[in-house]
């Protein structure tokens, strides 16, 4: 715990700005504000929230996809922003990330062994063709393929063999963090688990650190140490995991998962439910952005934004929590 | 060890995409006779030499204007008669498929490899590359195709090779076009995304992640084009425009006997079909691809 984070994000911040249109003013989305979080090796950060929160922007900065408009996101104690060109080529073999959608993440034309070697052929150029399939076959085995399969094609294989497929692949290059945007939510349930057993036996095995996407809080509940609930780009609250679900603070956070269906008949429900829809994130409401569909906003929320706060070991973002 | 074990699985492996490709063709039956036509008109060509019973510019001054056999004129020595000077015509006809299957496919070879060039730099260069290159595709589509490809000849002059340079740019724009839609629209999804983060470099992503899967719609678009190729340059030659008497070109037979039209129809009438079932079979060859490739396109 004490150890130096392997990735560290400060203030990570995403904005994009639109194209001005005829008669319009010029106008700015912030997908992400002010995002801070580490990620240590054999260990789950989760992070959760409504479509449109910011989730899949933060995963795009996490890969080095886009570059964020604001913050540090240090890897490895090294700064990305003022990387050079060799130190960036490797810290992005330090990170991969696995997609959702297990049917648009492969190349239609590309054999599974190619797609799996392909890393390694553009990083590791002095690797033989040989020494690559080898590796190939070997990391499909470790995620549960037959190692013969590795001359056909994605459209060959069922949704729970794609996304093992695309796991593979981002561990070709043995990167120490994974990002994983919501890798079973295009799953059906039994596969679903399969695949996440599969996830937490590999992030053993490798000590992978994982940034864990997510809405569905079951899911979240069974992988993660750590839970970040995100609303409109900001992060409402966050926490280890035992102490987000044992006693939310965040009203938000306490609807989301009063809105996870439990397997107990007998339990009680008493659904927090949340009235209205996710604000624009063009046009965020003034104070705190959850205030209009917030069952316990007084009048402060509505001007002013709860910071972040610590609360033990919880921060959360609330004036009445 | 490892190697051996791979062996038996090739055995089980599923259809291989060929099969599957000529499954979905050989649906369309008239994909098929096209095709069918299609072979024999690339054999007649290829073989031009040893099928053509006389020379195409042999003329024979005692048998000028003999119709075809079946005319109770005619003469077996030459089976589609003989033209106006007394040339054999189906020797002129086999040597001149020769030459517009090698207009058609030198065209289309040569606006696929441009246009796959500029398009996809257009698509990943959304700059003033792609802006100086898309002004000029939609200059070339202003004119039209006909009358740009009379200009560029008059410009360079005459001759078979330059009325191939000039189909080749009044066809350009069309893939140009093309290409950059399909890289456009592949270029966002997330196996693209992940070649990223894998560390492909920006011409590896659109050489060998991208472009392989905008084949499909590009294939359908040269069959078609092969033809266009053809009816342009015969347009071309029958302006005079194009390949120069005494070439065995179907346009340019069509134009210098156009004065028969009346007495002796045939040396009119074979060139014209000539390039209408070449361009007949080709278009149906055409839509049998793009049934097969490219469900998406499937009118009906």
């Amino acid at each position: 715990m004490s150890a130096r984070p392997l990735l560290e994000a400060v203030g990570l911040a995403q904005r994009y700005v639109l194209p001005r249109r005829l008669f319009a003013p010029e106008a700015v989305v912030h997908a992400v504000a002010e995002a801070s979080f580490t990620l240590e090796p054999g260990r789950t950060l989760a992070v959760v929230g409504e479509s449109g929160c910011g989730k899949s922007t933060l995963a795009r900065m996490v890969t080095m996809i886009e570059p964020p408009s604001g913050g540090r996101l240090l890897i490895d104690g090294a700064d990305v922003a003022g990387a050079d060109a060799a130190t960036l080529k490797r810290l992005r073999g330090e990170v991969q990330i696995v997609f959702q959608d297990p049917y648009g993440s492969l190349n239609p034309r590309q054999t599974i062994g190619d797609a799996l070697a392909e890393p390694l052929a553009i990083n590791r150029p002095q690797t033989s063709r040989a020494e690559r399939r080898e590796a190939a076959a070997e990391m499909m085995r470790r995620v549960g393929l037959r190692p013969e399969y590795a001359d056909r094609y994605p459209h060959m294989f069922s949704g729970g063999q794609r996304q093992r497929i695309a796991i593979a692949r981002a561990l070709m290059l043995r990167p120490r963090i994974l990002v994983l945007d919501e890798p079973v939510s295009a799953l059906d349930l039994s596969v679903r688990a399969q695949v996440l057993n599969l996830l937490i036996a590999l992030q053993e095995e490798f000590g992978l650190a994982y940034l864990f996407i997510s809405h569905d809080l079951s899911v979240v509940r069974h992988m993660a140490d750590a839970v970040m609930v995100m609303y409109l780009g900001r992060v409402v609250e966050q926490a280890p995991r035992e102490k987000l679900f044992a006693a939310p603070l965040h009203p938000y956070t306490r609807a989301l998962l009063s809105a996870t269906p439990v397997a107990d008949p007998e339990r009680p429900r008493a659904r927090a439910r949340l009235k209205g829809e996710l604000p624009s994130p063009l046009a965020p409401p003034p104070g705190c952005a959850f205030n209009p569909r917030c069952p316990l906003a007084i009048a402060k929320c509505r001007v002013d934004r709860p910071a972040l706060e610590w609360r033990g070991e919880t921060r959360v973002a609330c004036w009445v929590a | 060890m490892a190697a051996d074990s791979t062996r038996p699985a090739a055995a089980i492996a599923a259809p291989s995409t060929l099969r599957l490709f000529w499954r979905d063709f050989a649906a369309n039956r008239a994909a098929v006779a096209g095709l069918a036509v299609l072979v024999l008109l690339a054999l007649a060509a290829i073989f031009a030499d040893l099928l053509a019973p006389y020379s195409p510019y042999e003329q024979f001054r005692d048998f000028v204007r003999v119709p075809p056999v079946w005319d109770a004129r005619g003469n077996a020595a030459f089976l589609l008669g003989t033209d106006e000077v007394g040339r054999d015509m189906l020797s002129r006809l086999i040597h001149g498929a020769r030459l517009s299957l090698f207009i058609g496919v030198a065209v289309v070879v040569a606006s696929l490899a441009l246009g796959i060039v500029l398009g996809l730099v257009a698509a990943f260069f959304p700059r003033w590359p792609a802006i100086v290159i898309l002004r000029a595709m939609d200059v070339i589509l202003s004119v039209p195709g006909l009358l740009l490809s009379i200009v560029i000849v008059a410009i360079i002059g005459p001759s078979l090779a330059n009325t191939i340079v000039a189909i080749t740019i009044v066809t350009l724009p069309n893939f140009v076009r093309l290409v950059r839609a399909a890289a456009l629209s592949e270029k966002t999804r997330d196996y693209v995304v992940a070649a990223r983060v894998a560390g492909a470099g920006r011409l590896r992503i659109m050489f060998r992640t991208v472009l392989p899967n905008c084949m499909a719609p590009i294939i359908v678009q040269a069959a078609l084009n092969i033809s266009n190729a053809i009816l342009e340059a015969a347009a071309l030659g029958f302006l005079g425009l194009g390949a120069q008497p005494p070439t065995p070109e179907w346009g340019a037979m069509l134009a210098s006997a156009r004065e028969f039209l009346q007495s002796a129809s045939w040396i009119v009438t074979l060139p014209g079909l000539a390039i209408l079932v070449t361009v007949l079979a080709i278009n149906l060859v055409g839509d049998g691809l793009r049934d097969a490739l490219d469900p998406k396109m499937r009118s009906g």
